[in-house]
């Protein structure tokens, strides 16, 4: 039986960049299951906050604990950027790629990439180069390719921005059933709304700090501060 | 002008009756560029990704000094493999001088700054789209390099060509450590600058218009073969 990876401990992070303070203080816990959503307007830290709890940047303070050595983690969490980052190779090739770095061969990591690039309405463009498919469909070929590794923490960073309406169903479709699944989704976003679907705990950020975090109905019920009260009702701020 | 006419009406008559004296030093530009080549191409194709990929102190200056490297004077890579190869020389016992081996290595040094180089410039373009990714897929070092190479190798060949392209019209390097010895070391640059010296024009011309052609073929082919420029690809 091998040990859960989570919960993920942030214990006073902080993040500097060229002497500007742009995250932090944070502490907090993620705990396993369900889908936890960080809100918060431009600038706030949330891509910074997803990045750092991913690894993906230095902490200048603070530190950051997984339930198991960090390096044991690696492999059993995943991200998916706002800009999908597509490898100049076919649809299947890319979905299947994180199964090739884990030593599969091509032909059995190409199976799986297929049934799973079916799995997410890209069934019909296994051949097709990447870069040429649509904003929408590059999302969900990122999303597949984040999920091939079965990761116990999935970490998004505004999957949805920029994506129609059509899209971005698709998307939560595919997000809850990774929840359901097991998978702990930890996503950004700036729409209300799709928090409001998704979500089971709500992380708001201001100013690069977690200054409200709350259950999902009681946050959208009853904001406690001031900007999470403006942001959700879409007040203009100074 | 009726001496370029003279020339290509001389090298379109030994093109057309396979002249084995043209065949011969054809073939042996031929192997020797493709040889200095393919090894320039291992050596930098993955010294240039992996300098695009790795951090480390030197790495400004390794960069231009493999910029400054592009631009080396083959006489001086000629002077230094001669001194290395002859009699006398650290490497003398092996008996490389005037060989077209010697002759390969002097073109390897002259074209691996080109090509690693150049595919550094490709690599570092691509390493910036594929950085984040790469990272939280937790690629290794090595993994990372393979992608780059793989994903980049369209840019990678152009790499590959442009020193293909200073091999086979090189002269300089070739003439000092082949010593354009006939029926041994002699290349279709070295013939013209003997034929030219020997005032036939219409000779050396023909031999040039010949090396032109095959330089055209070459790249021609290898775009064909690996089908750049095709719509609905990248």
């Amino acid at each position: 039986m091998v040990a859960a990876i989570l919960p993920l401990v942030l214990d006073e992070i902080v993040l500097r960049r060229q002497g500007r303070r742009i995250l932090g203080p944070v502490s907090l816990n993620v705990e396993a299951g369900g889908i936890t959503i960080l809100m918060g307007p431009n600038g706030s830290g949330k891509t910074s906050l997803l990045r750092a709890m991913h690894g993906l940047e230095r902490l200048s303070a603070g530190s950051l604990h997984w339930r198991v050595p960090e390096i044991e983690t690696r492999a059993r969490q995943a991200f998916v950027f706002q800009s999908p980052i597509v490898l100049r190779r076919s649809v299947v090739d890319n979905i299947a790629y994180p199964l090739i770095l884990d030593g599969m061969s091509r032909k059995a990591a190409r199976a799986l990439a297929a049934a799973r690039a079916e799995e997410v309405g890209l069934g019909e463009l296994l051949g097709r180069p990447a870069q040429v498919i649509s904003g929408g469909e590059k999302q969900k070929l990122a999303l597949a390719r984040a999920l091939m590794r079965e990761p116990e923490v999935l970490f998004l960073d505004e999957p949805c921005a920029n994506l129609d309406p059509r899209a971005m169903r698709d998307i939560e479709t595919i997000l809850r059933k990774a929840a359901d699944a097991g998978t702990k989704i930890v996503m950004s976003t700036h729409d209300s709304g799709q928090a409001r679907r998704l979500a089971q705990d709500i992380l708001f950020l201001c100013d690069g700090r977690v200054i409200e975090a709350a259950p999902s109905d009681a946050f959208f019920a009853l904001p406690k501060t001031p900007e999470a009260r403006a942001h959700i009702n879409g007040d203009l701020l100074p | 002008m009726n001496d370029i006419l003279l020339g290509l009406a001389e090298a379109a008559r030994r093109v057309v009756t396979l002249d084995p004296d043209l065949v011969e030093i054809t073939r042996l530009s031929m192997a020797v560029t493709l040889s200095a080549t393919a090894i320039a191409s291992l050596i930098g194709l993955p010294l240039g990704a992996w300098i695009a990929v790795h951090r480390f102190r030197a790495r400004r200056l390794v960069i231009a000094i493999l910029n400054a490297l592009m631009g080396l004077p083959p006489v001086v890579v000629g002077l230094f493999v001669y001194v290395l190869f002859s009699r006398s020389g650290p490497l003398g016992v092996l008996g490389l001088l005037f060989t077209p081996t010697a002759m390969v290595i002097a073109q390897v040094i002259i074209i691996t700054p080109i090509v690693a180089s150049i595919a550094h410039q490709a690599v570092r373009d691509l390493w910036a789209d594929y950085h984040d990714l790469l990272i939280s897929l937790h690629a290794s070092r090595w993994q990372r390099i393979g992608a780059l190479l793989w994903d980049g190798r369209r840019a990678l060949m152009t790499a590959s060509l442009a020193g293909f392209g200073r091999a086979i019209g090189e002269v300089g390097a070739i003439m000092i450590v082949g010593g354009n010895i006939d029926h041994s070391t002699r290349v279709l640059t070295t013939a013209i600058a003997l034929e030219t010296g020997k005032g036939n024009f219409d000779l050396a011309l023909a031999l040039g218009f010949v090396l032109i052609a095959l330089a055209v073929l070459v790249n021609l082919a290898i775009h064909y073969g690996t089908r750049t420029e095709r719509s609905s690809r990248w």
